[in-house]
Parts: structure tokens; sequence; C-alpha cells
């Protein structure tokens, strides 16, 4: 199960939903196939996850920013969060 | 009429005149970072947005901004495996779009739009933004991993001016690394900033054209071999075509700045707002003035009437002054101010005092 920020769905529609994969990166991936202009707001051109976002599995942050290789679990809740920034 | 539209850090607001005096009538994309707007005189309003935490992202209006469609981001190519590529603070450089800092129609082919961005790149789009391409010959070429930061941390290009000869002929100013022109529509580029003079590198690099930090660069559209440059220690100006550039030593209260607009009819006229010094970036003495000259540089005017002149700290960013097809002129403020004059400067008045931070404005 896969969820976004609400801020987010003033930009994107992105409800939540429930993919497969063993990866964050296979997660989101599928994720974006079926909503591909979700994937610019999350992640940018070379696959690493924007600056200032987050993804938290199972309550854990990810590590791998880059390559999003943290594991994912059959039954895991991913979130996709903003971290607070700005004015 | 000419729409003035002002690119704010919440939101894109339109100026109409009404009577002899512009006024807010619109906004669009209230609340959000629009660091950018461009007008295709072939058709078509284009907005740039900074979201923060979703990253840059481009809009079209086909209706004059009653209604907007997202189009395709600039977006860099893979980043080859193993590379290494650092910027002047030894951090990893990021092949990806972290502004889209200028736009102008490409006006070699119908449709087609240049947008440079930082980190240092020149994108070219052949569909009004449907789909981008990077301009290779210019990322992939030696001298542009000498570029640094300038206005913001990593190199970028800010100013793209459409030779008036020739479309196929572009110049780009670079924060940092001078000027650059192609005279193929990209295919191969070459430094055009000699005789810039840098104040803040060691005494060798003071000449070097790619040490040069161009704040903001225009061509003279009816004399196109007269060029302007407001540039991190001062003003600087080309008459034979970008061969070289001429130092500009004395402009009213200072030659610090960020914006320049040449007359497009004059090439003599240009118009400037001048900052206290880099580290200091507000009005000198607290009064804010434009600074005009009409003899090419030999002297300046400094227009203060209807700008306050007291306890003002507005800075004005390099896209934040602009000219109307009819000659209006306008600039837009960091402090929410935005004047126009119309009579070349003459005399301001105010559109709006409280709008937010102004990053641009232009005309349609």
């Amino acid at each position: 199960m896969v969820s976004f920020t609400p801020n987010l769905e003033r930009h994107v529609e992105c409800p939540s939903t429930t993919v497969e994969g063993a990866t964050v990166r296979e997660v989101l991936d599928r994720v974006f196939a079926d909503n591909p202009r979700l994937r610019g707001y999350v992640v940018d051109e070379q696959g690493a996850l924007r600056y200032h976002m987050l993804v938290f599995v199972d309550g854990q942050q990810i590590t791998d920013r880059e390559r999003l290789s943290d594991p994912v679990r059959p039954t895991s809740e991913l979130y996709v969060m903003q971290a607070l920034s700005g004015g | 009429m000419h729409s003035m539209l002002i690119s704010t850090r919440k939101g894109l607001f339109v100026a109409e005149l009404s009577g002899n005096t512009y006024r807010v009538t619109r906004g669009h994309f209230i609340g959000d970072n629009v660091t950018l707007a461009m007008v295709d005189p072939r058709g078509g309003w284009y907005a740039a947005l900074e979201h923060g935490h979703f990253g840059p992202k481009l809009h079209r209006s086909d209706d004059h901004g009653e209604t907007w469609i997202e189009i395709a981001t600039p977006a860099y190519p893979p980043k080859p495996e193993g590379l290494e590529e650092k910027d002047m603070f030894g951090r990893e450089l990021k092949w990806a779009t972290s502004l889209l800092w200028s736009l102008a129609p490409a006006l070699d082919k119908e449709g087609a739009i240049w947008c440079g961005t930082i980190p240092g790149a020149m994108f070219r789009s052949d569909d009004r933004g449907a789909t981008w391409k990077i301009v290779e010959s210019l990322w992939f070429m030696p001298e542009r991993k000498k570029w640094s930061g300038g206005g913001r941390d990593f190199p970028g290009i800010h100013s793209i001016c459409v030779d008036p000869r020739d479309p196929k002929t572009v110049a780009i100013g670079v924060s940092t690394g001078g000027v650059w022109r192609t005279r193929d529509a990209g295919a191969t580029w070459s430094v055009a900033s000699q005789g810039m003079r840098a104040e803040y590198t060691p005494p060798e690099k003071k000449f070097d054209p790619i040490a040069q930090d161009v704040h903001c660069l225009v061509q003279c559209k009816s004399a196109p071999r007269v060029w302007w440059a407001q540039h991190h220690n001062g003003i600087f100006k080309s008459t034979n075509d970008l061969e070289s550039w001429t130092e500009i030593e004395k402009a009213g209260p200072s030659v610090f700045g960020f914006t320049v607009v040449v007359d497009p009819a004059d090439p003599d006229t240009a118009w400037f707002v001048p900052g206290q010094k880099d580290e200091k970036r507000i009005p000198v003495g607290g009064k804010l003035v434009v600074t005009r000259t009409r003899d090419g540089g030999k002297t300046f005017d400094v227009l203060g009437r209807g700008l306050p002149d007291n306890f003002a700290y507005d800075l004005i960013f390099r896209h934040g002054m602009a000219m109307s097809a009819d000659g209006a002129l306008a600039f837009g403020s960091t402090t929410g101010n935005v004047f126009a004059s119309r009579d070349r400067g003459d005399t301001w008045s105010a559109v709006s005092h409280h709008l937010p931070p102004v990053h641009a404005v232009t005309f349609a």
C-alpha cells in the first residue's frame, strides 16, 4: 500500500494504491507506470528522490535516496511525504 | 493593450492598463512560486514554477492566462554510471533540473523554444514544450565544467538572446561562465565575453572570459551589433557585435545591479536599477532609483520621481525589469513593489506595493 502526502493532490492526482514490488524503486515505478505525471513530482530525472521528499517503509525512513533500493515486504506500508522546509 | 506579467514567490499576476496606470487584475498559480514567465510572440504564455519539494514545472496557456496546462519539464540525460562531477564547493553536481532560469522563443522554427537551466544547461523544444532535448554540444563542452555558481550555488543560463538578424544565432549569459554564442542553432558555441573584468577573482583570472559573472545580457533589436550586460561588478557594453566588451565605470550611485533593459529602437539608451554593492544588495542610501543612459553610457540620468526616496530596500532581480512593445517600462522588487513608467523612466507610478517578492516582469 502506497500513500502520498495530501499536499501533492493539489498538483497531481495520487490516491493511495496497492502495488507489488520488492524494493521502493519497484513499487514506485509501478505506481508511476499508471500515473506518469506523478513521477516528476516525487523523483528527479535520474530517479533519485527529490531533495525535500521523504519515503517511509513501515515507519522507517529509507536510506537509499538515489537508487531507492530499500526492501519492501508484501505487507509493507509506504508513505511518500515531504520534509518541512521553505517559507 | 499590453498585459504585464509579474512572476512572484506566491503566484503569477497580470496587470493591465486602465487609463494611464497599470492595475493588477488577476492572478494565476496563487500560492505557488512562479519564477519566470515568457510570452511567445507567435502565441502562448509560458510559466515556470518551482514547487520546492516537488521540483520545477512548466505550464503553458494558449488563452492569455485564462487556462493553463502542465507541459514537460526539461530533463537532463542519464548521468553515465561512475561519472563524478563536483561543483566549486566539492559537492556532487546532479544532472537534474533545479531551476528553469530562462525561456525564449526559438525563432528559427515554428513552435520551438529555448530554455536555460540551473545547473548550466540549455534545452530546446520543437513542439511548444511537449518534449525537450538538452543541447548536447553545450552540456558536453569541456569548458562548461569551468562554469561556477553565481546567483545560485550551481551555474546557470539566465539570458537567451535570439539574434534579430538570424534566428539561428543565439547568445546566452551564464552566471558564472561569461557570454557564449552559437551561429548554427546550438550545434557549436564560442565564448564572447572578452574584455569583461572580474573583480572577485585572483589577478590572473580577471580577464578570463569564463570567469565573468554576467547578471543579465541584452541585445538591441534595431542595432544588433550593440549589446549591454549588467555584470556582478559593473556594467559592460559591446558595440562590435561581441568581439569585445568595454566597461562603463560610472553610472549614477552605483554600477552594481542585476537587470538591464536596452531600448529596442536606440542602442545608446539603456536602463539599470542599481544596488549598493554585492555585499550590500540594497538601494544606495535607502533611496530607490533607476539609472538611464541616452548616450551609450557616457552619462547617466538618475531617475527617482515616483519611487520611494527613504528606507527603501527593494532589490530588482535580473528578470525584474521589462519594456513593452509600446515603450512602457516596468520593474518589480523583492519587497513586492511594482512600478511602471510611460515616459521612459522620467516618472514612475506604483502598480502594486504589496505583491509577494517579484522574480520577473515581462509584457505580452
